[in-house]
Parts: C-alpha cells; sequence; structure tokens
C-alpha cells in the first residue's frame, strides 16, 4: 500500500520564501488521534508549489482533520507537519498566526463573523495584517470576479449558500497565498454553481497557487482533471493512497 | 521599548480594529458603571487624604513651635512669678517670643466649656505664657531646671505628648484614604478582568475565525484592550466629574473648626482628581491585555 505522497507542481510553479525543493506544506510520518481512537497514521504528504490535488474518502475518514492539520489548527499526535519549511510545534502562536497568511482555507462551514458585512469579512485578512489601504484598493475587483458585488454590504446571515461558498473563497485569497486549502468547497451548492467555484480555483492555480481540495464529488474532479493536472488523494482505512488512475 | 510600542498601539491603533469584535452590551455598561462609581469614590479618597495631609502637616509644623508655659501662684505672687519666667524666657536661647496671655485671652480659651462672662479674676485660674520657638528651638530641659529654680510654680508644656499621637493619627489617615486609592484601584482591574472575559467567553467563535485568519494574539486583544479602555476612561471622566462637584458643595470647616481643616481639595490640589480618568484607562488597559493574553493561550 502506497503511503507516501510527493507530489511535484506542474502548473505555474513559482519560488516561494521557504527552502528550495520542500513543499509549501509537508506532513511527515503524521498520525492523529482523538478521543483515545487513531483517525490515521504514517501519513505523508507534500504540497509542492503550483501543485493541484484533490482529497477524497468517505464521511468520518479525516479529511477535515488533514485540512486541520496542514493550517495547523490540530496539532498532529506523532510526526512532523512543516508549514513554509519550518516544523509548526516550533512556530508559535504568533508564528502560527503568520503562516496562516499564506495559506488561505475555504472552511466547510465558510467561518465568517455574522456582524459585518461580507465586503469587511473577505478583506479580514489584510485588516488584521495591518494592509487596509490595500484592501480597500483590490476588494472590487475581487469582488467582481466572485460575482458578489451587489452582495458587498450584506451581512452573511443574508446570503445565500453558493454566495458564502464564493465570499469564503475571497476572502481565501484576497491575501495572495501560497497555498489555498477548500473544504468541500461545493458541498452546499448546484453543479453550475460548483463549476464556477472551480474555475476560480483552476485560475488561482494557474497563478501558481497550490491547491488541496476536499471533496465527495467525483464529477467535480473529472471536470477538474480535463483543465488542470491533478492529482487526487484518498484517505481510507488510516491511510492516504494515490487515486488518480481511477477516475 | 517594543513592549510599551506595542502596548500603545493598542490604543492607538486603527479605530476599524475594533470592529472584528462585535459590541458587547452588558459588559459595555458594567464597565462604564464601574468606572464611574470607582473613580467618585476615589475623588473623595484623594479629598480625604489630601485634607488628612494638610492636617498632619499643620499640628507638625504649627504645634512643634509652640509651648505653653502654665503658672499656678497664689493670687498676691501670681505677678511677680509671671515677670519672673518671662525674664527667664528673654535670656533662654532658642526662644524667640514670650508673651503672657490676657484675662480676655484666657476668658476666650474656657468659654467652649464654662460658657460667657466667666468671673476669671475670682477663680484660681493658672497664667499662660506662650512661648514660640525660635530655630533650631530650645533646651526643654534645660529651660524646666532654671524655671524650678527661679519660678516654682511653673509648669512647661512642649505639647509633644499630645502633639504626638494627632499627627500620627493624620498621618495614618492619609495613609488609609491612599490605601483606599489603592483598593479602589484592584477592585476596579478586578472588576474589568471579570468583564474583559466574559466578553472573551462569548466572542468565543469570533476569536477563533480571527485566528484561522492569520490574526495574531495582540490584534485580537488590542480589540478588547482598546474597547474597555476607552470605556474605562469615559466612565471614569464622567465619576470624577460628579465627585468633584460633590466635594465642591460639601460644607466648609466653619472658624470654630480651624483648627481642624476643610474636607476638599485647596489650591492646586484641584488639579488632581484629573490624574484619575487616566489612571483608570491605564488600569483597564493592563487589566484586559492581561485577562484577553491569557484567555487567548488558554485556547491553543
Amino acid at each position: 500500500m502506497q503511503r507516501c505522497i510527493e507530489t511535484g507542481g506542474g502548473n505555474g510553479q513559482k519560488d516561494g520564501q521557504y527552502p528550495k525543493g520542500t513543499g509549501v506544506i509537508e506532513l511527515s510520518k503524521v498520525a492523529y488521534s482523538y478521543g483515545g481512537a487513531q483517525l490515521f497514521s504514517d501519513l505523508t504528504l507534500t504540497l509542492a508549489p503550483g501543485s493541484f490535488h484533490f482529497l477524497t474518502g468517505p464521511s468520518g475518514a479525516g479529511k477535515t482533520t488533514l485540512m486541520k492539520l496542514c493550517y495547523a489548527e490540530l496539532v498532529a499526535t506523532s510526526g512532523m507537519v512543516k508549514l513554509f519549511g519550518k516544523d509548526a510545534r516550533d512556530l508559535g502562536r504568533d508564528g502560527v498566526a503568520l503562516a496562516r497568511r499564506r495559506i488561505g482555507v475555504v472552511h466547510q462551514d465558510c467561518q465568517f463573523l455574522d456582524h459585518l458585512p461580507l465586503a469587511d469579512n473577505v478583506t479580514l485578512p489584510l485588516t488584521l495584517a495591518g494592509r487596509g489601504a490595500e484592501a480597500q484598493a483590490n476588494l472590487p475587483d475581487l469582488l467582481a470576479w466572485v460575482g458578489l458585488t451587489a452582495q458587498a454590504r450584506q451581512l452573511p446571515p443574508e446570503l445565500s449558500g453558493g454566495e458564502r461558498q464564493r465570499a469564503a473563497l475571497a476572502r481565501a485569497v484576497i491575501m495572495s497565498p501560497d497555498v489555498i486549502l477548500a473544504d468541500e468547497p461545493t458541498g452546499n451548492i448546484d453543479w453550475d454553481m460548483s463549476q464556477r467555484l472551480l474555475t476560480l480555483l483552476v485560475e488561482l492555480n494557474k497563478m501558481g497557487k497550490a491547491v488541496l481540495i476536499a471533496t465527495h464529488d467525483l464529477n467535480l474532479i473529472r471536470t477538474a482533471k480535463a483543465q488542470v493536472s491533478a492529482r487526487v488523494l484518498r484517505l481510507a482505512d488510516r491511510r492516504l493512497v494515490a487515486a488518480g488512475v481511477d477516475l | 521599548m517594543t513592549r510599551l510600542r506595542r502596548t500603545l498601539h493598542l490604543l492607538t491603533g486603527a479605530p476599524e480594529a475594533e470592529r472584528i469584535v462585535p459590541p458587547t452590551g452588558f459588559t459595555a455598561r458594567l464597565t462604564l458603571f464601574t468606572a464611574a462609581a470607582m473613580a467618585f469614590l476615589a475623588v473623595f479618597a484623594l479629598a480625604l487624604s489630601l485634607a488628612a495631609g494638610r492636617l498632619a502637616d499643620r499640628w507638625a509644623s504649627e504645634l512643634a513651635r509652640t509651648a505653653t508655659l502654665r503658672i499656678s501662684a497664689p493670687a498676691g505672687e501670681m505677678a511677680a512669678q509671671t515677670q519672673a519666667a518671662l525674664r527667664v524666657l528673654d535670656t533662654t536661647p532658642g526662644v524667640a517670643s514670650a508673651r503672657a496671655l490676657t484675662a480676655d485671652e484666657q476668658r476666650a480659651l474656657l468659654e467652649p466649656w464654662f460658657g460667657p462672662d466667666l468671673p476669671l479674676e475670682t477663680l484660681p485660674v493658672p497664667q499662660l505664657i506662650e512661648i514660640v520657638e525660635d530655630v533650631p528651638g530650645y533646651d526643654a530641659t534645660g529651660l524646666r531646671a532654671r524655671l524650678q529654680a527661679e519660678v516654682p510654680g511653673a509648669v512647661l508644656d512642649d505639647h509633644t505628648r499630645w502633639r504626638e499621637p494627632l499627627v500620627q493619627a493624620a498621618g495614618r489617615l492619609r495613609l488609609l484614604g491612599f490605601l483606599a486609592i489603592g483598593l479602589i484601584g484592584a477592585a476596579t482591574a478586578a472588576m474589568i478582568t471579570l468583564a474583559a472575559q466574559a466578553a472573551l467567553a462569548a466572542n468565543a467563535q469570533v476569536i477563533r475565525v480571527l485566528r484561522l485568519v492569520g490574526a495574531q494574539d495582540v490584534t485580537i486583544a488590542g480589540a478588547f484592550v482598546r474597547r474597555f479602555t476607552l470605556r474605562a476612561l469615559g466612565g471614569a471622566a464622567v465619576g470624577t466629574l460628579a465627585g468633584v462637584v460633590a466635594v465642591l458643595f460639601l460644607p466648609s470647616a466653619d472658624a470654630a473648626g480651624g483648627f481642624l481643616t476643610g474636607l476638599g481639595f485647596q489650591g492646586l490640589h484641584w488639579l488632581w482628581p484629573l490624574a484619575i480618568p487616566p489612571l483608570a484607562a491605564l488600569v483597564a488597559l493592563v487589566a484586559t491585555r492581561a485577562a484577553a493574553l491569557a484567555n487567548l493561550r488558554a485556547q491553543s
């Protein structure tokens, strides 16, 4: 059984501020246990700059947990998680926060601040980074890109599922991150909207961003593989295996 | 220096940074009320401290430079002994002046106890001589020895016996006033810490989202610190103003109480309450920052 997934960047790599030859995110022999049960073990994965991956697997296999390990919301029980060449354990709280500014995450449940309008939610990463002026300059184009110009002043609870997913994507990319992690980004939206989101992610990948999408949607994966060189990983039975040839 | 700069940035940072945390009505009202009430009390504690300080200083300085000579003698010898005592005092180094009180002055001293129209001349009242000391003062032991030899009926009272406990009491009162201010500050810090912790707990999900999109602890804490500090400043300003107005309307010490002192501010002391709002804001800043950073670290 293949446990170690080494992936090269094939879609517009760019040099990042981390050691050459390393991935933007690297998991090495990672295990994670929760409530006494081991969710997975001995998991190795490297996301190279400009790479495009899908992560599939049955519900409960640990896809969301794996994503959370990738942006250091969870800490591996054993093994090592490296963000931009540095062990996440050594980063400290501020270091993790700074690393997350280089990782755009589209959460399954979007995770907005409900008291702020959509525009402020989208620009939140830049505001927190003290780059508010830059946020205002880029916001109109970004909202137009995701088709949410008219909804800029609406509060998140007033948005539809698709609008929230697109807004989450806009927030994920506003810092021009090195990697985008999307957890079931098309879970709550119709096929047309999911195609539109996929197109956005493919565009970003062509701009050099590494992309990892966790999804159940095999049609989405097939469509993506027609547009971009994507690897498909399957998380099952506590192991991560390459599954691209089956699709 | 960097720490100070970062702390100041919590206050001077962009106001929009505060918006990342939703308004919290309950904790806002609690902070405002606490700061206002504590500032109001602090004004009175400050007035008490300053008044006690004035009292202690007055008793220590004025009474320390005076003494009283009491002459008890038969009526026929009183004048001679008084003159003899004044001659001794005139030739004593360290005595600036000595003066026998007049009958009217002695009557005025006894009036609070015996009422007006006291027939002083018919009573065996001792003659009092007021002594004002020079700097550095006289030798009390030597003076007593001379008086014992030349004016047998004279008793020197240098006020030490009752002045020291009074000065000590006034000093303790001043200390208690400052202690009260310290306790008020500590209580303010405790209340604001509780309010900040309540706000942090109520915003746990907001804080989680902020962390996920790359917010550093100091940024998240800053949103709370700025909010609580400005509220404490505003509340304390209102409380201080109310306290100063209340002190203004306190009755002043009348002439009979001239030996005491008025409870309130005098002269430049009126400026002291101006320090209360900034100090309340400083207390809020430190308390909120500590609570926020501890809370955020505990979440990891």
